[in-house]
């Protein structure tokens, strides 16, 4: 908590809302795993949900790309808007949905096909390069914008799977934004990680802020702290606690905030 | 660490390391025998298999040699032209007993000549000695070349089943002593002319591809008709169950939703696989003959049944491999934009190709080897014409080899049973080919992740 780099990062005061959360509850079949939230997740900003297992944060977070549409006993009520779109619209096709909101997954999953394909995968199924120049461009800005372009640009026609898992991560974060997504969904993108590429990630995630929302889940606090400018905490499926994360880490306002950054609870 | 007091209740003072206790011993003892059992059951199984292929060669592999004698033919004009003009209208009434005749003066001066003594030796072991089928061809020989009338020709002459018989080692001179349809002169004969020379042995190309025969002639009987048939059959369920299969699986396991509905569909799949290949049967003749009115003994029918019989297994084991694609190459592909279908087609299917390849085929050659639903829907018919090509093969009369097999089984004749145990190692042929390109397109397709 007394990371150095948490006082130098401020919100920017002008920074637009993306995603405007009300009344979200998440039910599977009878249980019910998120109750009411309501957030706004801001752009060009990082913000991280912390919370103890099953608290639902990853549910809120899969929410945000309608990802839990996959799970047949999920329902999700309330209203999730995307610059004043509600997402959950019948006439919304998930499929531009998640163009737009990309996502990184846990644990690093490339598909077993070469680094080059792992990358034009997303632009080529949305028909965002006209010809090979352009996708091979795209590629490699994905490529330099996750910070692996000049350990793979030798051997892009590799498979993904032989990469180290560090690398793997940077490349499904490289495939999450050839897309040009707007927002940036991670699951707990560094828990399969070791402290060496969870560095260089954590180093990614903060260069990401200048082009992108980052919505991040983690279940370490210093992370949180080191990488995030606003912080959510979850509760037994309360949005218990969201604010600036200086102001979380430092003053939280709600007992239970408080008890689990002091590692009371959790 | 000296000041802490040693824990109070060991149960044995001083264990060493180097001497096992009595729970050990027992744990290891069985462990010892759960070994020897798995050895032994494995050494049952392999001596049953190595027992059944040697049998299986034992007593088929003399099918796929054919014994010839090689004695100079006079085409008589007198007997194939009598009237002596050479027109073909004519000879054509010439019947095939006539050609008979031919090959009987043949081997009656062939013996005079070369001055071979055999006691006892009589007309019938002269006109028994060939083949009935050695007439006819000769006899075709001659109508299609009638310039061949009043010369002497020296081709191999095929033998009668009771002389290949002789050769092969399966007729004895005294079993041929006490066989009606031969003696123990003929015997005699037959060894005479083998050790002259005039014996020839061949790879019997006729047992590939020539069709059935009647009971009299199994040294010409064939796998012609019954390796098209199923061959057509193979064709039609791999067109058929192999799309209906994979797409099945595909919807049932990757869109549908889960209820009730799906639920009694996946059960019914399930069982379906476990009823007998004999009610297939039974439902083809009842669905395919006598309802929709397709033709009795045709590889069409057959190939429905078959599909219907193939697809419960094609299902099961393509959705055994969609679902063993891990849930995390789903996520990044829908995580990434893709729709449900290119999802599926894009990564899914590429990963579970060698899991529906290996299925698909194993279902194949499970099919391959059905007999009882064939035997239903009339494959069991003596068939001795080709199938024409498809797809109006599909329709004519045909055979398939394991029905050919248990055909065969039914006659008379040794040669038969033979030729039936000769059929099988075709038929085991074909089945470990379908097995090598399972296994060869399962290590092509395979990836890790």
């Amino acid at each position: 908590m007394d990371d150095v780099r948490l006082a130098e990062r401020g919100v920017d005061a002008d920074a637009k809302v993306k995603f405007e959360c009300r009344g979200v509850q998440v039910h599977y079949g009878e249980k019910q795993a998120l109750k009411d939230v309501d957030a706004d997740i801001l752009d060009r900003t990082v913000t991280a949900f912390i919370g103890p297992s099953g608290c639902g944060k990853s549910t809120f977070l899969r929410c945000l790309n309608r990802m839990n549409d996959t799970v047949a006993s999920a329902r999700v009520d309330g209203r999730i808007l995307l610059e004043g779109e509600d997402i959950y619209d019948a006439r919304v096709d998930p499929v531009q949905l998640r163009a737009r909101v990309g996502m990184v997954f846990q644990k690093p999953n490339p598909f077993p096909k070469s680094i080059y394909d792992n990358v034009a995968y997303g632009p080529k199924i949305h028909g965002m390069a006209r010809n090979k120049a352009e996708l091979d461009e795209i590629v490699e800005r994905a490529l330099r914008g996750a910070a692996l372009w000049n350990e793979v640009k030798d051997r892009l026609g590799e498979t993904g799977t032989g990469l180290s898992g560090g690398q793997q991560q940077r490349l499904c974060i490289a495939r999450a934004v050839a897309t040009a997504p707007e927002v940036l969904l991670m699951d707990e993108p560094c828990s399969a990680l070791d402290p060496i590429a969870t560095a260089q990630v954590e180093e990614l995630i903060d260069d990401l802020r200048e082009s992108y929302s980052v919505v991040i889940v983690t279940h370490s606090m210093q992370q949180a702290a080191r990488v995030s400018q606003r912080t959510a905490f979850f509760h037994l499926g309360n949005l218990v606690e969201y604010g600036d994360t200086e102001q979380i880490f430092t003053n939280p306002q709600d007992p239970r905030t408080e008890s689990y950054i002091s590692g009371k609870i959790g | 660490m000296s000041d802490v007091a040693p824990t109070p209740s060991r149960p044995t003072p001083a264990r060493s390391l180097l001497v096992e206790d009595a729970r050990t011993r027992r744990r290891n003892a069985a462990e010892r025998r759960f070994r020897a059992y798995g050895v032994i059951a494995i050494a049952i199984a392999v001596a049953g298999l190595a027992f059944l292929l040697f049998t299986i060669f034992r007593d088929g592999s003399s099918a796929f040699v054919q014994t010839y004698v090689k004695i100079p033919v006079a085409i008589e004009a007198s007997v194939v032209d009598p009237e002596g003009n050479g027109d073909p209208a004519e000879m054509q009434k010439i019947l095939t007993m006539s050609y008979g005749r031919l090959l009987e003066n043949a081997l009656a001066r062939h013996i005079a000549r070369n001055d071979i003594q055999i006691e006892g030796l009589e007309d019938a072991d002269l006109s028994t000695f060939f083949s009935s089928q050695a007439r006819a061809d000769l006899r075709r020989a001659v109508l299609a070349d009638p310039s061949l009338v009043g010369t002497v020709v020296e081709h191999p002459v095929m033998t009668s089943s009771r002389v290949d018989g002789m050769f092969k080692g399966r007729v004895s001179r005294a079993s041929a002593a006490i066989d009606a349809k031969t003696s123990a002169a003929q015997y005699d004969l037959a060894m005479a002319l083998g050790a002259r020379d005039d014996v020839r042995t061949t790879f019997n190309w006729n047992f590939i591809i020539s069709t059935d025969s009647s009971d009299n002639r199994p040294e010409a009987a064939g796998l012609g008709v019954a390796i098209i048939g199923s061959f057509y059959m193979m064709l039609i369920v791999l067109v058929l169950a192999v799309p209906i299969g994979v797409a099945t699986s595909i919807y049932l396991e990757e869109f549908a939703p889960q209820n009730r509905l799906t639920d009694v569909i996946e059960v019914n799949i399930s069982n379906l696989a476990a009823v007998p290949s004999i009610v297939f049967g039974i439902l083809g003749l009842a669905a395919f003959i006598n309802f929709m009115g397709l033709p009795r003994s045709a590889p069409i029918v057959g190939g429905l049944v078959l599909t219907l019989m193939t697809l419960p297994t094609i299902i099961i084991s393509t959705r055994a491999a969609l679902k063993a694609v891990p849930p995390s190459i789903r996520e990044a592909a829908l995580g990434v934009g893709a729709s449900r279908m290119q999802m599926v087609f894009h990564h899914v299917l590429p990963l579970a190709m060698p899991g529906i390849l290996t299925g698909t085929i194993l279902g194949l050659a499970q099919a391959l080897g059905e007999t009882a639903p064939l035997m239903l829907i009339g494959m069991v018919a003596f068939v001795t014409t080709y199938p024409a090509a498809p797809p109006e093969g599909f329709f004519d009369p045909a055979s398939a080899l394991p029905v050919q097999v248990f055909n065969w089984t039914q006659r008379a004749d040794p040669a038969f049973f033979e030729r039936a145990s000769g059929a099988i190692i075709v038929l085991l042929a074909f089945l470990l080919a379908m097995n090598l390109l399972a296994i060869y397109l399962r290590r092509k397709f395979e990836r890790r992740w």
